[in-house]
């Protein structure tokens, strides 16, 4: 099929099966699924502006779905998402802005891809450590439907999160999420670093944020994803507006892949009910992973695949 | 977790003739005007790409949903 903004063709059927796939993806873990549809775009014949623009404008699509779902599941704490858009924003323009001052004074894309790998490598040998010490944790005895947020949800390293919360500057309480108290500061700080992180390697880098909120903030799994969720039906529409404004975007092709994601989205969101927290975690851990080796070959090739 | 599958390919059908029929619909009336936005007003392009992406994914998300209410899931 002929795409006539982008003056490309695609087979609408390998866009669908790719919306679905990213659906899942982004249901279940509550990221928007950049690091593998940009490349497959990309693979596809789309030019790279136009395979980075237009997967961001398909994420606002395909996250308005998943939100809604897991809003409907009681996934969303909307006083978290709130605060988190102000700090992601933020920390957005501050990474991208970390780039363009890079480019004058460094070899960007050695300090970027090094940056890159350390964090991701570091953080799916983390998750993976820590979900398995979790998964060996006593739980509650209760039916997985009928456990709270906070039963489905052990936790190994609880030490960090506990930090953030002593805070005591600023503080609110997050009850949809069992958070008693913690500082604002520390939500903003975590937001910006998610931010920075999403400008400074690019996507919506929920594969960062998602643990981020987890281990950090205290924030049990399941509420995280849907509160992730939200905050990137903001931001992805921040951002694919500019790309648009750029002529970075084709709507056709965003359009038809948002229609498998739709699907998608809603078996992943499903699929959260029926999984506790430290098991979605350890299946999480090798997205991070698969991010740095996609960092690793546009190293090495030359050819940058988000 | 149990699925009906037939049910479920039967659902998945529905929808394919739903999204087909919206998509004969977007292409055959809105492709050229969208390429002309694309080249010529791109403030408007951008909100009306923003505008589009909301409106399908609201209306497609009320059309699963109701398919996914059929779907029997079940747990072990």
């Amino acid at each position: 099929m002929y795409f006539p903004i982008s003056d490309t063709t695609i087979n609408p059927v390998y866009l669908i099966c790719l919306g679905f796939i990213i659906g899942i993806l982004g249901g279940f873990f509550g990221v928007g699924g950049s690091f593998l549809a940009g490349p497959s775009l990309f693979v596809a014949g789309l030019p790279m502006n136009f395979a980075v623009g237009t997967d961001l404008l398909h994420i606002v699509g395909k996250s308005i779905v998943a939100a809604r779902k897991h809003g409907i599941l009681g996934n969303i704490d909307m006083k978290l998402a709130c605060l988190m858009v102000v700090g992601t924003i933020a920390g957005s323009e501050a990474g991208v802005q970390a780039i363009e001052a890079l480019k004058k004074i460094a070899r960007v894309d050695l300090v970027v891809g090094g940056v890159a790998i350390v964090i991701l490598s570091g953080m799916s040998v983390f998750v993976f450590l820590e979900s398995w010490q979790a998964m060996k944790l006593k739980g509650s005895t209760k039916p997985l439907s009928k456990q709270t947020s906070q039963e489905k949800d052990r936790r190994a390293f609880k030490f960090m999160s506990k930090w953030t919360q002593s805070f005591k500057w600023w503080q609110v309480s997050l009850p949809h999420s069992g958070v008693k108290a913690i500082s604002v500061w520390a939500i903003l700080l975590v937001s910006f670093v998610g931010g920075v992180c999403s400008g400074f390697l690019g996507g919506g880098a929920g594969y960062i944020r998602m643990p981020f909120m987890v281990y950090l903030l205290g924030i049990p799994t399941h509420i995280a994803i849907g509160t992730d969720l939200f905050e990137v039906v903001v931001s992805a529409s921040y951002g694919s507006f500019r790309h648009a404004m750029n002529g970075n975007v084709d709507i056709l092709i965003a359009l038809i892949m948002q229609t498998g994601a739709a699907v998608g989205a809603q078996i992943g969101a499903v699929l959260t009910q029926y999984f506790n927290g430290p098991r979605i975690r350890m299946a999480f851990a090798p997205l991070p992973l698969i991010g740095a080796l996609m960092v690793v070959y546009g190293l090495l090739t030359g050819h940058h695949l988000k | 977790m149990k699925v009906n599958w037939k049910i479920f390919a039967c659902e998945m059908v529905i929808y394919a003739v739903l999204v087909f029929t919206y998509f004969w619909f977007v292409l055959h009336y809105f492709a050229g005007s969208l390429e002309d936005m694309f080249h010529h007003n791109r403030m408007k392009f951008a909100v009306t790409c923003l505008l589009l992406m909301i409106g399908q994914a609201v209306g497609l998300e009320i059309i699963s949903s109701l398919l996914f209410k059929l779907l029997p899931w079940k747990k072990k």
